[in-house]
């Protein structure tokens, strides 16, 4: 096969070389069958196959939401209502292929069909269930990922991900976001992954060249494309291991001052590829995961147990909780507002939890509960005039008065705002907040007046003057009154404009897990 | 000896009977000899308390109260075991 070179979206950075493995799609493979009997044994293995596997799998996920999905899809294997008829069909003549899928596809479909949001989601465990189990009949060991490869695939489960052995290897996927479950834990695992990658017409090869960063994928490269990518790898694994010597240290910067560097983080599952000693902290703990693809709203307990777990995976290390952020550009159906003429300046963060107290009052009691743990934070998101960041402190304290007066232990946390609007950017001396974080994002977007997401505007959003003066006048302003002034946004994640940041006065960042390191050596080497 | 027993129970967990309690059901009923059932009516239909596909299927929501009945040797523990699991909102015991 000739070099074919293609281009996806970067979804976990990193780069990676080895043989290809392309990952069967099951409608298009055959398998020979044999007589009923033989099918009932094929049937038989790979149902056991398949639960040993999950069960492994049970094992190395204890404790989290994926340990709830596999013991589903475990109960699921073991449940007569779904064997049974199986060995029905093959009684009746069906190659076991043809038998399991005849029970588990309409059981999908009608999952699929349900109303319930909830159940609708559901369907993607039947499916990775039928497509173990599928996999196991078509050939079992042939189709378990070999170490170190580079993995073409359409989509790929989280739990084959899981299940894989990717050191060295990297993975291709043709569907997929690069906020999707498997996104996430390619990065927190370190990964090197890109999606959107059209995998149609390539032929089979044996080689590829996978970078993570540029988001290209070369097969079957030639000698000289081989060399240029071993020099790029060698520069950045040099470089990568240069800044992991940063990692379990200090960030101080060439004067001797001291930068916290915390991490944001999106989802719980995350923190299970971080080790807590390099961090000083949680610094932006987003919690729209709790509320979205959900038909009900999170309850109290359930909140409770995420932040707890949050809160003493840091150990004693402060977290900063973010009040749900829905509205702008993450919707939640039967919360936010439809068809608003403009989402980002429409009901949305604050706005949106101060006329939904019912919501907001939920979330407060158990992050009141959660700080009995450990050193946690709440941040309210959108704040535009005092009044609100009070109202919710009232809230709070009320919430806090309640969960003592019923015998709940509970503690009253810090409470303070994320500065995203100019008008609170330009007043902070007007709020009483406890601290004050500075979401860059929205900040910029609102200073410049330029959409998040237009791509062909992107020259115009970039931080200028009137940011950066904006930005020293709110760390003067915290250095006065002694109120920590963080920034929790994109930008703290972009080591071209850490420089800049320290000399405006920060000296708290909170950045992305997988820029940790690039952060903290960009620190140590600041004026 | 055969024995029968009934008991019900109002569901409080917040999301009914999603993937959690509904393994947490199943898994406590499977330890008991006898056949095990709920409804959320007294007069059913009545749903295999040991099946996962059927336990999720009913798709119950919060607030239903779950009528058990069982039949076997165990039946009275059985239903008195699966009561207590729902009363306590479907956490381990500690």
């Amino acid at each position: 096969m000739q070099t074919v070179r293609l281009s996806g979206t970067p979804a976990a950075p990193g780069l990676a070389s080895g043989p290809v493995f392309r990952l069967r799609s099951f409608e298009r493979s055959a398998r020979r069958t044999g007589t009923a009997d033989e099918e009932r044994g094929a049937l038989a293995d790979a149902l056991a196959f398949a639960q040993q596997a999950l069960e492994a799998l049970s094992g190395r996920n204890a404790g989290d939401e994926a340990a709830t999905i596999l013991a589903f899809q475990l109960a699921l294997l073991q449940d007569e209502e779904i064997t049974r008829p199986s060995y029905a069909h093959i009684a009746a003549g069906e190659p076991a292929h043809n038998a399991w899928r005849k029970v588990l596809d309409p059981l999908i479909e009608d999952y699929e069909a349900a109303e319930d949001h909830y159940f609708r989601g559901r369907a993607s465990d039947l499916r990775d269930l039928r497509d173990r189990v599928l996999e196991a009949l078509l050939g079992g060991g042939e189709q378990a990922i070999p170490p170190g490869a580079i993995v073409l695939a359409d989509d790929l489960a989280p739990s084959r991900f899981l299940a894989a052995d990717w050191s060295g290897g990297g993975l291709v996927l043709e569907k997929g976001g690069t906020t999707g479950h498997v996104a996430i834990l390619a990065r927190s695992r370190g990964v090197p992954m890109l999606v959107g990658v059209d995998l149609s017409r390539i032929g089979t090869c044996d080689e590829a060249l996978l970078d993570g960063h540029e988001g290209s994928l070369v097969l079957a490269p030639d000698a000289s494309l081989r060399q240029e990518f071993e020099r790029r790898r060698a520069t950045w694994a040099q470089q990568a291991r240069e800044e992991a010597q940063h990692l379990d240290v200090e960030a101080r910067m060439a004067n001797g001052e001291c930068v916290q560097v915390l991490i944001n983080v999106a989802r719980p599952e995350e923190l299970s590829g971080i080790d807590p000693q390099h961090v000083d902290g949680i610094g932006l703990v987003r919690t729209e995961f709790l509320f979205r693809g959900r038909e009900q709203l999170p309850d109290e307990e359930e909140q409770y147990r995420v932040y707890r777990y949050i809160v003493q995976w840091a150990a004693g290390r402060p977290v900063t909780i973010r009040t749900l952020d829905a509205g702008g550009d993450k919707p939640i159906p039967g919360l936010t507002r439809e068809h608003e003429s403009n989402p980002f300046l429409g009901v949305r963060g604050v706005r949106l939890s101060l006329r939904r107290p019912d919501v907001l009052i939920v979330q407060l009691r158990a992050l009141a509960r959660a700080a009995v743990h450990g050193d946690l934070k709440v941040m309210v998101p959108m704040v535009t005039t005092p009044h609100e960041l009070a109202q919710c402190r009232a809230l709070l304290e009320q919430a806090v008065q309640q969960l003592l007066d019923a015998g709940v232990a509970a503690q009253l946390p810090p409470i303070g705002m994320m500065v995203e609007v100019p008008a609170a950017a330009l007043s902070l001396d007007a709020f009483d907040a406890d601290f004050y974080s500075i979401g860059s994002n929205d900040l910029l977007q609102y200073l410049t007046a330029v959409s998040r997401d237009e791509a062909e505007l992107t020259a115009l959003s970039v931080p200028g003057p009137a940011f950066w003066r904006i930005l020293r006048g709110m760390t003067q302003h915290g250095r006065d009154v002694k109120c920590e002034v963080s920034l929790c946004g994109d930008l703290a994640s972009d080591v071209r404009h850490v420089p800049e940041l320290l000399r405006c006065g920060l000296r708290t960042l909170s950045v992305a897990p997988g820029a940790l390191a690039a952060v903290k050596t960009a620190v140590s080497r600041s004026a | 000896m055969t024995t029968n027993a009934t008991g019900s129970v109002r569901i409080e967990h917040e999301v009914g009977l999603h993937a959690r309690p509904s393994v947490k059901l199943t898994q406590l009923a499977k330890t008991f000899q006898s056949k095990i059932e709920f409804a959320a009516s007294p007069d059913g239909p009545w749903v295999d308390a040991k099946s996962i596909v059927k336990v999720m299927g009913s798709k119950t929501p919060k607030g239903t109260m779950l009528h058990f009945r069982a039949e076997g040797e165990d039946a009275p523990e059985a239903v008195r075991a699966l009561i207590e699991l729902v009363e306590r909102d479907f956490e381990p015991t500690s």
